[in-house]
């Protein structure tokens, strides 16, 4: 598997040469005139240092670079919690019609009825499939979608004089966006442990809610692939003390159409449409974090919304609206194009393809689980049924063979297969949690064992070659340390 | 229709591989209460042959107007290559690349970003971007409260130029850690941010003040005096700046008269070859000194070396964020707007510096044009004197909503009616024009004008 990474390799900096340029794409000059009423003091004296590479170059540069990546579209990518499903053409070639990406976002309504119906239709598909009574769309991301969350919590305390409750409990296993999340609307975190089998310790639960419980965030199925079994029991007693209940919607996908969280008992959830509802991650972004409420909460939704009024007419509703609102939190209403795409998807699959997400993701973990545990693997939680993902952990290996997870997933690169996520969560040591989602086939599945099975026989007969994976990849391991401790985080022109 | 690929025997083979019966079994530790009866309110499924007709009704619903409308986000020409390419699967289904061996493409991709932004605004260091302008001006003021020790009051001036809706997003965001954003006074007649509304703040303790350039009115400020006053008493600068205007305009690096210019940078990209899409996705920018980036929120990409000395593109001082940090990370941020990036890195590689400047100047002509335009009509004038970059307040002897309807009913979005945001002003409206309005679109505006000034007049 030889690349062309030596090309690839050089920066777009330097092809550059003073006076080239793809000149099609630019304006006519203009005579100095024109920009002469620009007071002298208040302009630039030296150009930005940007590439001057003619269109072409530029193509090539920009192509070669995208082959250095593993994507959905390349690579099997069973990242856990992350669910890296197939992102449908159709829809991104549906949401770049031109007059969506001409759509000011401050055109009036009359001229957006067609791109707010379809914001109201997928406000109204998301309460349906989540079971909560209001939604919001313009979070920008899950921890966007967390926040705003977090936030609609407190102001419905603060709401009802209840000024006490600063307290957001979350599990040892949960995200690192849900304390972060809690801290930055001015929350105080209590963590709380889980049993053997991957459930909440419900003694521990009880002995810390109380008066200053503003509520928990719980990802369910949790970010140990396992369903929390007690559930109602764990909303009673949040609901008896005080507290709302938060759904993390990272897992959604192992629920979707068989479960919904506004029945389990939540009072807010956010939903990660890059996930569930399949929008790309684009290397790193635009998610789209729109989030749930169930009715106490609807005052609080954060704003803009889109309303329909006389059964036919869509309109933005906004302070005047929502006057308890937590706000805005995106200049306009949020990440719109993202927001297209998961309608488009949602609309495609309809109400059968939805619980067919959640069944086949799920048909798809328990069977990896199973052949992994056939060919010697250690699950985490071996008594359990996975969800949509589950946990191998590879704490003998490390111990017996000093083969790390990290190690078997640099060496999985080799195989073509993107890496699952690795040491998350942090309670299970050496661990891979394993997301395969729905659109994989069996023989995919089959692929990766077979390549965990070469990698296990490589660990105990020579080691190294998995030590010092990966070995086809434009580069091997790389020094975090230097990275972190030399700082070059741009390039500087030799003199 | 779920984009399932298995068939019946598949399915057989797998259950049979688990030990169960049916799909149904792997369900059995969810309480039988909780599981869902239907989704009656989920139409049913459409092939892509009925949604790719669905959506274009809906397209065609919307329109193809001519717009002026700008605040906050302008139509510029995009190149075709910049699209075709960051459509590119590899860029586009690609996740964020924390197996670095895996996704040199997106890292390389955001240095170079980095490099460009950096630049253009004349700092240090760019982070790889946050969600868009708003959540940047939050961000930011967040970052300065981290990173100006000298200050310990959490007070944040915002003067009325700054655009409203990033302060709003600024308070609906930090506004929960105690940070208080506080206004501050515009000229009545240069639409600016005078000194003697800060002379109040002379011997008080305040964190960082927020300048735009060019601001909410589209009116150039004087940032360098503003930031040598901040300056002068340990006061941060959070710049606002739009990027094709720093193509013409002094960078943020180089404000005030000591040459040691803004302390965080911030904006939004969206300028730079991403799509106007009715507000999103954008995304926000943000560069600071070398000295601060240890409190930059956001990812971080750097050039290291492999075990074998070969250069490679990584995420560094992740230390800084959540998924290490958890309750004391600098943020709860964990994604920055990656394929938005890769377009504007993308669009700045073909424009480089003599397109954007030419962009920027083309921009500036065709507003001053406008503007000229639209004033010789009866009953409109410019509502601040001097000079502006690619927008502009109009003043108008009656209220503008009727107008822009009728304008509207023509096809044309004449601009943001301001009669909500800066009531004091009268009937005002903020209108642009960029490179991509001609002198016959300009004229189409002027003639649809007078007719809907006749139009309202007569009703």
């Amino acid at each position: 598997m030889m690349r062309t990474h030596d090309k690839a390799s050089k920066l777009i900096f330097e092809y550059s040469h003073p006076g080239r340029g793809a000149t099609d794409q630019w304006p006519q000059p203009l005579p100095a005139t024109a920009t002469s009423d620009l007071p002298q003091r208040l302009l630039r004296t030296k150009p930005p240092l940007l590439p001057e590479v003619g269109e072409l170059e530029a193509v090539r540069h920009f192509t070669r670079l995208s082959q250095l990546n593993f994507s959905i579209d390349t690579h099997f990518y069973p990242l856990g919690s992350c669910t890296m499903k197939y992102n449908p053409k159709a829809c991104n070639q549906y949401a770049m019609l031109p007059e969506f990406l001409g759509r000011h976002p401050l055109a009036p309504e009359s001229h957006g009825q067609g791109f707010l119906a379809c914001m109201y239709e997928l406000q109204e598909m998301l309460k349906e499939v989540t079971g909560m009574q209001g939604v919001a769309l313009s979070p920008m991301a899950g921890a966007h979608g967390e926040f705003a969350g977090v936030a609609m919590i407190r102001a419905y305390h603060r709401s009802r004089g209840d000024l006490a409750r600063n307290e957001i409990i979350v599990p040892e296993a949960a995200h690192g966006t849900n304390p972060a999340t809690a801290t930055m609307c001015g929350c105080i975190v209590r963590e709380i442990p889980v049993n053997d089998e991957g459930d909440i310790e419900l003694d521990a639960l009880r002995a810390a809610v109380g008066p200053n419980t503003a509520g928990i965030m719980l990802t369910n199925p949790s970010t140990l692939g396992v369903f929390e079994r007690r559930i109602e029991e764990v909303a009673r007693i949040v609901h008896t003390a005080g507290g709302l209940l938060y759904y993390d919607g990272a897992n959604l996908n192992a629920i979707l159409g068989k479960v919904r969280p506004g029945d389990m008992g939540f009072d807010v959830i956010h939903m990660n449409l890059h996930k569930t509802f399949s929008t790309p991650h684009g290397g790193g972004g635009p998610g789209a974090g729109a989030v749930g409420v169930s009715a106490r909460l609807r005052p609080f939704l954060p704003i803009p919304i889109v309303g329909l009024e006389e059964g036919h007419r869509y309109r933005w509703l906004a302070e005047k609206d929502l006057p308890q609102s937590i706000g805005r939190l995106s200049g306009f209403m949020g990440n719109a194009g993202v927001l297209l795409r998961a309608y488009i998807y949602m609309r495609m699959l309809g109400r059968e393809g939805m619980s067919q997400v959640g069944e086949y993701a799920t048909l798809n973990a328990n069977y990896l689980l199973t052949r992994l545990k056939q060919a010697g693997f250690d699950a985490a939680y071996p008594s359990r049924r996975a969800s949509h993902e589950f946990i191998i952990t590879l704490k003998r290996q490390a111990r017996e063979l000093d083969v790390t997870t990290m190690d078997f997933a640099k060496r999985l690169l080799d195989h073509g297969i993107h890496a699952p996520t690795t040491y998350f969560p942090l309670l299970v040591p050496e661990c891979l949690l394993i997301e395969p989602t729905e659109t994989e086939s069996k023989d995919v599945l089959d692929a990766f064992v077979a390549a965990m099975t070469q990698i296990q026989q490589e660990a105990e007969q020579e080691p190294e070659r998995v030590t010092s994976a990966p070995h086809t990849m434009p580069v091997r391991r790389l020094d975090d340390v230097r990275a972190a401790k030399q700082l070059d985080l741009r390039w500087k022109p030799t003199a | 229709m779920a984009f399932i690929p298995h068939t019946p025997a598949d399915v057989e083979a797998m259950l049979a591989t688990i030990g169960v019966s049916s799909i149904e079994q792997l369900f059995d530790e969810i309480p039988a209460s909780l599981r869902v009866k239907s989704l009656d309110r989920v139409p049913v499924g459409l092939n892509e042959m009925q949604i790719g007709r669905l959506m274009s009704e809906r397209a065609r619903a919307d329109g193809r107007p001519l717009c002026y409308i700008g605040a906050g986000a302008y139509e510029h020409h995009i190149p075709a290559a910049v699209w075709a390419l960051t459509t590119r699967g590899e860029f586009y289904s690609a996740y964020t690349p924390y197996q670095a061996e895996a996704s040199q493409g997106t890292l390389q991709l955001i240095y170079e970003y980095q490099t460009m932004m950096a630049s253009l605004t004349g700092m240090d260091v760019s982070n790889a971007s946050l969600y868009d302008g708003a959540s940047a001006v939050a961000e930011g003021s967040l970052m300065a409260v981290r990173a100006n020790r000298k200050s310990k009051s959490l007070r944040i001036l915002v003067p009325r130029t700054v655009n409203p809706q990033y302060r709003r997003v600024a308070v609906a965001t930090a506004g929960n850690q105690g940070l208080r954003f506080e206004d501050v006074a515009y000229t009545p007649d240069g639409g600016v941010t005078p000194l003697d509304a800060l002379k109040k703040y002379d011997s008080e303790d305040v964190t960082a003040i927020v300048i735009q350039q060019p601001n909410f009115f589209g009116q150039l400020e004087d940032v360098d005096a503003l930031t040598d006053w901040a300056h002068a008493k340990g006061t941060f600068v959070i710049a606002v700046v739009n990027p094709t205007s720093l193509a013409l305009l002094k960078p943020p690096g180089e404000w005030g008269s000591s040459g040691k210019g803004a302390d965080i940078v911030v904006g939004d990209g969206q300028p730079l070859g991403v799509p106007l899409s009715s507000g999103g996705p954008y995304f926000g920018f943000m560069t600071t000194r070398m000295e601060y980036v240890r409190q930059m929120p956001g990812r971080i990409v750097g050039r290291t070396v492999d075990v074998s000395g070969r250069a490679g593109f990584t995420l560094t001082l992740q230390a800084r964020e959540q998924h290490i940090r958890r309750a004391k990370a600098t943020s709860n941020i964990c994604t920055n707007q990656g394929l938005l990036v890769t377009a504007a890195t993308i669009y700045m590689s073909l424009m480089g510096p003599v397109g954007l400047e030419r962009t920027a100047a083309a921009s500036h002509a065709s507003a001053n044009d406008l503007v000229s335009a639209l004033t010789a009509v009866k009953g409109v004038r410019r509502a601040f004197a001097g000079p502006f970059f690619h927008e502009s307040v109009l003043l108008f002897d009656r209220p503008v909503g009727p107008i822009l309807t009728s304008l509207a009913n023509r096809g044309i979005l004449g601009g943001l009616d301001l009669s909500e945001l800066y009531p004091e002003l009268g009937y005002a409206l903020l209108v642009c024009a960029t490179e991509t309005k001609t002198k016959s679109d300009i004229e189409s505006y002027v003639t649809a004008l007078s007719e809907a000034a006749a139009a309202v007049r007569a009703a």
